[in-house]
């Protein structure tokens, strides 16, 4: 193994970037999703200080202090209050079992590994290869949101795409500029406050998060 | 081969359902042959420079052919020999066929004439062909990791022991053309010394599949024999009337459950080798999806562990399910013989595997032009060498045999041996009776619950004012309704349209005839 | 070779001393995180030595084969702890089987006691037994996996070669243990009987599996099957450390370090066995059938390792 230290760290890290991933999809508890999503990005932020430090990409520190702000304290404070709020703490049947819905994961795993070989020998970064790894988070990500009906987890599973595609920009490119980053970060915390309200609405109108209900809103 | 063994299948031919099974097999049978015609014509037809209607073996593996054509005769070869060793999905014949036949019989055709149909694929693909590609390597590991998967899982639920059996051999025949497949990928990406690993590891699981199959449809004939029923939900406790034949059975079930240090387990143990030695293959799409396929192998050997559990309990051991049981007739020497060559074998191909491996060392240079190099000594096996991976099976019996002599005697020695014997404990609850264990489809539940998407169930569960509650679970083979039915359907479709031609009348007979030389006619003239 | 000899003795028998110990030692940590007081930390010795003294109980229709298993599976496991390496590396009776046949071993124990417990024919005793192969039908590939990817790694399905390359060569991380050890970790939960899948403690027909098993075992026959439990808990804690932590494991040949591997073993055996009941008392039993969905994720988790190791290792 020819790599340092730190970015055989960075590699584990992503490892376990992929491992929440999947506790993500056999979750059943939002609560449980909570904590993961807050872990997920805790390892985001670690991950993108170490690649900030190890490559002397200095700027990569306040995408990393972003990452913690936001996603590990901000979000999942305001989703803990939510959940308490709304009162949507009990299991949850996803809506396909999960033991399918992992192996579908593993499917889109040696797809996106795959699919990410030829482009991260053409990157010209030191890690580049946990390329396939951010783009299997990506997948997965996308995955959950359709295998659950209820709204909380949908939003979170678009936060974790989020937090998959960012880890491709650090991967791939170090990073996005810093602008588009605090661009995307505000755009994501603007979001998610409005689907809150949402919730709020949705809850009102239909006595439940269940997002089947929406299919009473289509014409005919 | 097809005619004889469809006369043997159904030798008990009074029986209706003996007679279909019969029918069935020679249907499938027969449609697989009219693919390995097809597959010969090609060979010799497209063949360049071949004399025409020179069929010997010789001058088709002269035939240069090109790769298009190749891959039509592989698929052609693929589907005819995989009719005849019951690769999913033309399987169904197997399941109805082996508990038709009578047991010798089954054990015959599971152990040798589902391995001809391996036997003509090897021949077909590594001798008579001159280019093989890879692909053809990943589509029969596929197939083959589909079909042990699917054999084991509805081995699990059966309730009849012989079509539990030839569940079980659908499985392995799964098993065997995996390797097939994994050592065409070795082979074709230029890894000679590997493709030959792979393919001892086939050919030793062939001739191991062989023997404890055949051991346990000939512990099972005499179970029918001595009980005169098949079904598992009928039986029970038979070790204690028919020691012979209930200890020679437990050899063949640990055997097939992949145990060491008996057979089963020494060929998987090459095969798993073999699929570890995946990362030096050059298409990096391969390597990612090989170790899935370790798992599955993985996976269909440990359910064979659960198969066989099911198997040797339910039959064996507990409480017999009928009084009658009792009166088991005992095994006569014949049948004892029988079983004791086989089950000899079960142990001495797992004890010696470095011996096996030499004898088949032959057929492997000739196939793979390369053998597998042993780098242990004669007790010990050692695939690619000594640092990698070794197995020695005799030293391990020796050290467990040595163990439980030393544990039995350090106890009795040192303890006093007192027995007491008493009813049974069970919680302390009174009422037992052989009713309340497990029968075959209880034990089986769990499968079915979890795999529940294969299969169609049919149950019938007891009334709460049932004075005599039956509880009946039958699991089919979707396959069956979803490939099968359709087809029966069209064929069915298509003959009443056939049939339409026909209505008595002598003129349209005599038109249909007048067409046809005209038509011949036209055809010969251009 | 004769101290090769010696040594692989000394250790199999110190594995086969020291197993009770840890139990009594998981058992103390966990009646104390209930706030129960603890049992002393030899009480296993002690039942043992009350069980060996006892008159055996059998059953009218018990046949050999029920009396006969309790020592090939307190054989399978001793034979597992003399292939598992605890203090010294590289024993002369490793080469004859490697970890895939360590799972072959824990296969011929299992298929053993669940055959036993099915002999008499009790309702307890074929329902433990269909519980218990339920359970391993996917525990059994999941570690194949776990030992998969340590062998991708290492090269090598040796565990000597294992150990020594994951601690006696350049050090380096390696995601794809993340998983492994993950996976690991439900897979001993699972094969040991222990919460979440299994309760050690009850008697209780819903949840119980391997109780259920041994019901109809007494005196020395159920004394052999509870030091090879022990045992087996034993062998998987050396495995997680072989596998996840080898450090300190002495090198081949290297007998200066035998003190220091033992100081290290008992070390790691001592927090990994308060981390084993730490997570048992955190920890809620699942349903049955939830258990299948369980040790699928470690499958799973196992497979993920492999792919990785295949992305970020090579």
């Amino acid at each position: 193994m020819s790599l340092t230290y730190h970015l055989q760290v960075v590699n584990l890290l992503a490892a376990l970037l992929l491992l929440i991933s999947f506790a993500m999809l056999s979750q059943r508890r939002i609560v449980g999703l909570v904590t993961l999503f807050a872990w997920q990005g805790a390892a985001l932020a670690v991950s993108t200080a170490l690649v900030g430090w190890s490559t002397g990409q200095h700027h990569l520190y306040y995408s990393a202090a972003l990452t913690l702000a936001l996603k590990v304290i901000a979000m999942p404070w305001f989703f803990y209050r939510l959940v308490k709020k709304l009162d949507v703490g009990r299991d949850v049947e996803p809506m396909i079992n999960i033991p399918t819905t992992m192996l579908i994961g593993i499917v889109l795993v040696i797809f996106a590994f795959n699919l990410a070989l030829p482009i991260s020998q053409m990157s010209g970064t030191v890690t580049r290869s946990t390329l396939g790894i951010a783009m299997a988070t990506v997948l997965l990500a996308f995955l959950m949101m359709i295998t659950r009906s209820k709204a909380i987890p949908q939003v979170i599973g678009f936060l974790a795409m989020e937090n998959g595609l960012f880890f491709a920009a650090t991967s791939a490119t170090y990073g996005m500029p810093l602008v588009v980053e605090m661009g995307v970060a505000l755009d994501v915390l603007v979001g998610v406050f409005v689907l809150g309200i949402f919730f709020f609405q949705i809850r009102e109108t239909f006595d439940s998060l269940d997002l089947k209900h929406m299919e009473k809103l289509k014409e005919r | 081969m097809a005619l004889s063994s469809y006369f043997l299948v159904t030798t008990d031919h009074d029986i209706p359902d003996i007679r279909r099974a019969g029918f069935l097999y020679l249907l499938i049978a027969h449609v697989g042959a009219v693919a390995l015609l097809l597959c010969f014509g090609l060979l010799q037809g497209v063949g360049q420079g071949l004399a025409i209607g020179d069929y010997t073996f010789n001058t088709m593996r002269l035939a240069e052919i090109t790769p298009f054509w190749a891959s039509i005769v592989y698929l052609l070869a693929l589907f005819g020999f995989g009719a005849k060793a019951g690769l999913v999905p033309m399987h169904v014949w197997l399941p109805e066929a082996h508990p038709a036949a009578p047991s010798p019989v089954s054990a015959l055709m599971s152990g040798v004439m589902l391995k001809t149909a391996i036997y003509g694929l090897l021949r077909v693909t590594f001798d008579l062909l001159n280019v093989q590609i890879s692909w053809w390597g990943t589509l029969a590991l596929a197939l083959g990791l589909l079909t042990a998967l699917y054999g084991v899982i509805f081995a699990a639920v059966q309730s009849d022991m012989k079509r539990l059996l030839a569940w079980s051999s659908i499985e392995n025949i799964g098993v065997i053309l995996a390797a097939f497949g994994l050592t065409l990928i070795f082979y074709t990406d230029g890894k000679g010394a590997l493709a030959a690993l792979t393919l001892t590891a086939l050919l030793y699981h062939a001739i191991n599949h062989a023997f404890f199959k055949g051991l346990l449809f000939v512990g099972t004939g005499a179970v029918l024999h001595a009980t005169g029923e098949r079904r598992m939900g009928k039986l029970g406790g038979l070790l204690r009337f028919m020691p012979w034949t209930g200890w020679l059975t437990l050899v063949g079930a640990l055997a097939i459950a992949g145990l060491p240090p008996l057979n089963g387990f020494a060929s998987e143990w090459l095969l798993l080798q073999a699929f570890l030695l995946t990362p030096g293959l050059t298409q990096p799409y391969l390597n990612m999806v090989i170790p899935v396929a370790a798992a599955s192998v993985a996976l269909a050997a440990a359910l064979a562990a659960y198969v066989m559990v099911k198997f040797y309990g339910v039959v064996f051991l507990g409480q017999p399910r009928d009084p009658d049981l009792v009166h088991a007739r005992r095994t006569t020497w014949a049948e004892r013989l029988g079983m004791i060559w086989l089950a000899a074998g079960c142990v001495l191909l797992g004890l010696f595997p470095v011996q096996v491996i030499d004898w088949l060392s032959p057929v492997v240079r000739l196939l793979t032009n390369q053998t597998l190099v042993n780098d242990g000594n004669w007790l010990m096996l050692a695939p690619v060498s000594a640092e990698r991976a070794s197995y020695a099976p005799l030293i391990f019996l020796a050290v467990v045999a040595a163990i439980v002599l030393l544990v039995f005697f350090g106890v009795k020695r040192v303890y006093h041996g007192r027995v007491r014997r008493v009813d049974p404990w069970d919680c302390g609850y009174p009422e037992q009776d052989a009713r309340m264990q497990d029968s075959a489809e209880g034990f089986g539940q769990p499968i079915r619950q979890i795999f529940e998407v294969f299969m169609r169930v049919e149950r019938e569960t007891p009334d709460p004012f049932d004075r005599k509650p039956q509880y009946r679970g039958d699991s089919r083979d979707k396959l069956w309704l979803l490939l099968y039915v359709p087809i029966a359907r069209l064929a069915g479709w298509l003959s009443d349209q056939v049939g339409r031609l026909q209505h008595g009348r002598i003129q349209w007979y005599l038109i249909y005839s007048f067409a046809t030389l005209i038509f011949l006619l036209v055809f010969v003239t251009r | 070779m004769s101290t090769g000899i010696v040594l692989q003795i000394a250790q199999t028998l110190l594995a086969i001393l020291l197993a009770p110990l840890l139990m009594g030692w998981v058992n103390q940590c966990r009646a104390w995180l209930q706030g129960r007081s603890a049992p002393p930390l030899t009480q296993p010795y002690r039942m043992l030595r009350k069980l060996f003294h006892k008159d055996a109980v059998l059953a009218h229709d018990a046949s050999r084969l029920f009396r006969f298993a309790p020592y090939i599976i307190f054989a399978c496991m001793v034979l597992a702890a003399g292939i598992v390496p605890t203090i010294v590396n590289d024993l002369p009776f490793s080469p004859a089987a490697d970890v895939i046949a360590l799972v072959g071993i824990y296969a011929l124990a299992r298929v053993f006691l669940a055959l036993a417990a099915m002999d008499i024919g009790t309702s307890f005793g074929t329902l433990g037994a269909r519980r218990e192969m339920l359970v391993s039908f996917l525990a059994e590939p999941a570690l194949l996996m776990v030992f998969f990817t340590a062998s991708l790694i290492s090269q090598s399905t040796e565990l000597p070669v294992i150990v020594q390359t994951l601690a006696h060569k350049e050090f380096a991380i390696y995601p794809s243990m993340a998983f492994a050890a993950v996976a690991f970790w439900m897979i001993s939960v699972a094969e040991n009987a222990r919460i979440p899948v299994d309760n050690p403690t009850t008697h209780l027909e819903l949840t119980m599996i391997h109780e259920a098993m041994i019901l109809e075992y007494s005196a020395r026959h159920l004394a052999l099957i509870e030091w090879a439990v022990a045992l087996k808990l034993f062998t998987y804690s050396a495995l997680g450390i072989a596998l996840f932590v080898p450090w300190g494991i002495a090198p081949r040949g290297d007998l200066g370090a035998l003190p220091l591997a033992l100081l290290a073993l008992l070390v790691k055996m001592i927090v990994g066995g308060a981390a084993l009941s730490l997570l048992e008392a955190i920890s809620a039993k699942v349903r049955l059938f939830r258990a299948p969905e369980f040790l699928g994720t470690a499958f799973l988790l196992g497979v993920l390792g492999m792919l990785i190791h295949f992305l970020l290792e090579v």
